[in-house]
């Protein structure tokens, strides 16, 4: 009784985890087809790196209001008239800036947003290394040879 | 006590850098357009009083207008209709109408019931104009210079507030007589 009521939980929870992937299958926004494989990885690398302009947290991809759709035609036209990944994200940038861009590109305005957690992590590292060397530093104090006339309760007290 | 100083450095040092950075941000969550200061976007669009003729942005070219990106969809363009009303009134400056992905029947009923504010009104059915702007929600109000050159851009519904401040204050001042 035990068993088969635990194989129809793992039965129901396999049936559920199915459901919800085949849901998400069924909400994608985007149903556009490049006649070029190539093309449409490009395609979809690009609407997912493109921001919705109108719903800001959303890509291009998986945004249904009706300007992410007139962007993604727009990248679609751009890749088939040849135009490369930088050409389509320039061509965006010119007209809505940076900020359609999920991944913002290096530069003098930017490079604070990406050298900030290298910098971080820098000091993170620092403060780690001291407060290592300074313990070591305890343990050498600690494990010194004990002279004849020491305490034991005076090492104990430490341990 | 000294052990704590440097992080209380650190944490006052961060503060101070997120506290500036909130005051100094020009505009609380606008996007700054990158086309302020480069030239309007030419189109070639149907007006809607006459969609069999085309107005080219060439035609407006020579002097100082309003671009005005508007739709019947979109309920904050309701909201400043009232606004472009006294603006047209005050005959400062012209405004165009650009009637973005919209009806055209429903776009002539909202000017007749709502008065008509701008001097001539093009259609951007497919939209591709209003993405050449850089347009991501109406309403949106474009000033733009004798030049040709894109000076200033408002996101949002006009108030009487930023056409003055914004919109009249950057205007030459014969300009503004001229008209």
């Amino acid at each position: 009784m035990r068993t088969r009521g635990k194989s129809l939980t793992m039965h129901l929870a396999a049936t559920a985890m199915l459901a919800t992937l085949l849901t998400v299958q069924a909400w994608a926004v985007d149903t556009t087809e490049l006649p070029d494989p190539r093309l449409q990885a490009r395609y979809l690398a690009l609407t997912h790196e493109l921001r919705c302009m109108q719903c800001q947290n959303e890509t291009l991809a998986d945004s249904p209001v009706d300007l992410a759709a007139d962007l993604r035609r727009e990248v679609r036209d751009l890749l088939l008239q040849g135009k490369s990944d930088d050409e389509v994200r320039a061509w965006m940038v010119s007209r809505y800036g940076d900020f359609i861009l999920f991944r913002p590109r290096f530069s003098a305005r930017t490079a604070w947003l990406w050298l900030a957690p290298g910098v971080a992590l820098l000091i993170g590292l620092g403060v780690c290394w001291r407060i290592v060397r300074a313990r070591g530093a305890l343990v050498d104090a600690d494990t010194d040879p004990v002279g004849e006339d020491a305490q034991p309760q005076a090492k104990d007290a430490h341990g | 006590m000294t052990r704590f100083a440097l992080p209380m450095a650190v944490f006052v040092a961060l503060v101070a850098v997120l506290a500036i950075g909130i005051k100094h941000s020009p505009q609380k969550g606008v996007i700054l357009s990158p086309l302020i200061g480069k030239p309007a976007p030419p189109f070639q669009l149907p007006s809607l009083a006459d969609p069999a003729h085309a107005v080219s942005s060439q035609n407006l070219k020579g002097r100082w207008y309003v671009l005005n990106v508007w739709g019947t969809w979109c309920v904050e363009c309701r909201a400043e209709h009232q606004m472009l009303i006294e603006a047209r009134d005050a005959h400062a400056v012209p405004l165009i109408g650009l009637d973005w992905k919209d009806d055209d029947d429903r776009a002539r009923e909202w000017l007749a019931q709502l008065g008509n504010p701008y001097e001539v009104v093009v259609l951007d059915h497919s939209g591709n104009t209003a993405v050449d702007y850089g347009v991501y929600g109406a309403p949106e109000t474009f000033l733009i210079n004798d030049q040709g050159i894109i000076v200033y851009k408002y996101v949002g519904p006009l108030t009487r507030e930023v056409w003055t401040k914004e919109i009249l204050a950057r205007l030459p001042v014969h300009a503004a007589a001229r008209l």
